[in-house]
């Protein structure tokens, strides 16, 4: 069948459809949408639909093939979960925000051209920008605007991009981008701030843990990965990538390792795992195309994972600092155990779904002779299991008891972090299904040999060893580190108070002189002009020759002449001559 | 759909340093037993011999761990702020 109907369809009738249904009604709804839009998206053809005519231009809001399909899939699987898990809420406004925001990223997934990418990705920014804005708290307004300013940039150099595009080509076609110039350097930019590259990379850590519970859950998958689809549509192979995604890869580790913040460790871990995926892009092969595309899909479901266990742990005990947090498997076991399992399977623990995708990337970039690459994820991989694998599990549930007994989460919750543990093992023990979806040719790649399970092994379990051995090293500190949105957090107050004492300072001297002083010393000068005049030059006189003995008796005479306007008439008349001899001179010289 | 306000039970099992001391022999006897493989397989090497010596893949990880935490410790020092820093 069936171009009638569009994924995102459902999504954004269910935004609108919200605000008439009592709570029940809205529950059924929220967990219908995304299922029926899966049900959709598996019945979808190849090709081009929903054509509309704009500018001129054909353009269609649905492409369908096995690229974007396989995205389809696993936004839809994640916003049921999601959704499931946000049952309890009772605000329309948290559900419309989420239902557009991912109505939206399905949009520009499906999306045939730049155009039409772009308006869905405008959309995006902003339905997400309220997912923060409903916590409701002063730094989630401060992160909610830096959020979207951000965005707004980036959203602009891919508009500037796309024009630019548009005129050298004449076409908006969104394929791969082979010419090299300022057009797709501009888009590339502008895909990679939504992606979360450095130096444009702070907004996620700075936004997604001021989110609300379930908000930040759902923020987790859509932004960086549509990021991640259109990169692999339209960068596949630029050898830039591998550079920005092996910088991602331990920039993301680093930040991690210093934070205290447990759902921030988890925003820097999302880094370093979108990392691995534009480093595979980079390399541009099929297999490494293939492997970002699984990654992409296992790390969706493992990182709403990990959300959801910190998401409960902050809506029981609304703690999310580790020196805050720990002890909490004795009332929380079954949030722990889930938890756990996520930060295995994004370490990339055998027998879980990192384990079947990740190496893909780092295999093809070894088919490729690239040592650089195949060095830095591993050190990458293993400083993963370091950051989100090890710490974030033992510094929430173990570590310092702290006292808190929160209990389980609702059922509902449990519900949903149960069934993404289902598919991180699914997807860990038999990944056939996920490589079948696969859009780059079929797979060839064993990730259960002995002979690699055993290193994976041996990597994780010593950097286990490391991390116990210097925990005294990585004791929590309850500090914040500095992040590129200090340039414009703190740069922008510097700019702010530089501006404030150039233009105000330039502004009340000007005030000073123009408006107080000379309008002031002129009312007194044309008070008396003549007198003053002449007082002056009496003034100027008087000190030439050292005698100021008698001008004060000089200046009454003169105000007082001026005053009653009594002036000697031969004076007067000696100027007008001597004016008129002047004018007389000027005038018959020159002719 | 809040949780229950009834007191929920407490798991004690890490609290007590027999299991603790019990985990600890475990864990390293598992990793005793992880590179053991190592000295009886051949190994396959991608770039360079050193990667069939036994044990390569557990010491790589070690020192990647310990460089990445003694270096993100030095950064500490530099990047890590009090709480208040951005509202001051």
């Amino acid at each position: 069948m069936t171009a009638s109907f569009h994924p995102s369809m459902f999504f954004f009738a269910g935004a609108l459809l919200l605000w008439l249904l009592p709570l029940l009604g809205r529950r059924i709804l929220i967990l219908l949408v995304p299922a029926a839009a899966f049900a959709v998206i598996t019945q979808l053809d190849p090709g081009l639909s929903w054509g509309y005519q704009l500018l001129g231009f054909d353009l269609h809001l649905l492409r369908v093939d096995k690229l974007s399909k396989v995205f389809g899939y696993v936004f839809t699987l994640n916003a049921f979960a999601c959704f499931l898990f946000a049952l309890h809420l009772k605000s329309r406004y948290e559900h419309c925000a989420a239902l557009a925001y991912i109505g939206a990223s399905l949009g520009a997934i499906f999306a045939g051209d730049l155009i039409s990418l772009y308006v869905f990705w405008e959309i995006m920014a902003v339905t997400s920008t309220f997912l923060v804005l409903a916590r409701q708290t002063e730094r989630a307004y401060g992160a909610a605007f830096r959020y979207v300013m951000v965005h707004i940039f980036g959203g602009l150099c891919l508009l500037a991009g796309i024009l630019l595009q548009v005129n050298a080509t004449g076409s908006v076609a969104f394929e791969g981008f082979s010419l090299q110039g300022l057009p797709t350097y501009l888009i590339l930019i502008g895909f990679l701030v939504n992606a979360a590259a450095p130096p444009l990379s702070a907004w996620l850590s700075d936004a997604y843990p001021e989110a609300t519970v379930t908000g930040g859950v759902i923020m987790t998958a859509y932004t960086t990965k549509t990021a991640v689809y259109t990169l692999i549509r339209g960068f596949a192979g630029w050898e830039i990538l591998m550079v920005v995604g092996c910088s991602m890869a331990i920039y993301g580790i680093i930040w991690a390792i210093l934070e205290n913040d447990m759902r921030r460790i988890l925003a820097y871990s999302i880094m370093n795992q979108v990392g691995f995926m534009i480093c595979g892009i980079g390399i541009g092969t099929a297999m490494a195309l293939n492997g970002a595309v699984a990654h992409a899909f296992a790390h969706i479901i493992y990182k709403a994972l990990l959300w959801m266990s910190a998401g409960a742990v902050l809506y029981l005990t609304g703690k999310s600092k580790c020196t805050d947090l720990g002890g909490l498997y004795k009332t929380m076991p079954l949030t722990m155990i889930f938890g756990t399992i996520g930060a295995l399977a994004i370490s990339s623990f055998p027998f879980l779904s990192g384990y079947t995708t990740k190496p893909m990337i780092i295999e093809a970039g070894v088919h490729e002779g690239f040592f650089w690459v195949w060095m830095i994820l591993e050190i990458a991989s293993a400083g993963v299991f370091l950051h989100a694998g090890i710490k974030f599990p033992y510094f929430v549930f173990f570590a310092k008891d702290n006292g808190l007994r929160p209990g389980e989460p609702p059922k509902h919750m449990l519900l949903a972090m149960a069934l993404l543990s289902f598919v991180c093992i699914f997807i860990g023990v038999y990944p056939q299904p996920l490589y079948d979806l696969l859009p780059f040719g079929a797979v060839e790649f064993h990730a259960y040999t002995f002979e690699h399970t055993l290193n994976q092994f041996q990597l994780l379990m010593f950097s286990a060893l490391a991390f116990f051995l210097l925990l005294p090293l990585l004791k929590r500190t309850e500090t914040i580190s500095i992040d590129s949105d200090w340039i414009y957090r703190k740069g922008g107050r510097l700019f702010f108070a530089v501006a404030d004492r150039c233009f105000n300072g330039l502004n009340s001297w000007a005030d000073r002189l123009f408006v107080r002083y000379l309008p002031g010393q002129l009312a007194k000068f044309f008070e008396e002009p003549g007198g003053n005049v002449q007082k002056y030059g009496l003034k100027l006189l008087d000190e030439a020759s050292g005698n100021e003995a008698d001008r004060s008796e000089c200046e009454a005479k003169i105000d007082r002449r001026s005053r009653s306007a009594g002036y000697p008439v031969g004076g007067g008349v000696l100027l007008s001559v001597l004016l008129l001899a002047v004018l007389s001179l000027l005038f018959f010289s020159v002719n | 759909m809040k949780a229950d306000k009834k007191q929920p039970k407490e798991w004690t099992w890490f609290d007590h340093p027999q299991n603790i001391r019990r985990l600890r022999l475990g864990f390293y006897i598992v990793l005793v037993l992880l590179v053991l493989p190592d000295f009886f397989i051949h190994k396959h090497t991608l770039f360079s011999p050193i990667e069939g010596v036994p044990g390569f893949y557990a010491l790589f990880g070690f020192i990647a761990c310990v460089a990445i935490i003694l270096i993100s410790k030095v950064l500490g020092y530099v990047l890590k702020r009090p709480e208040d820093y951005y509202d001051r």
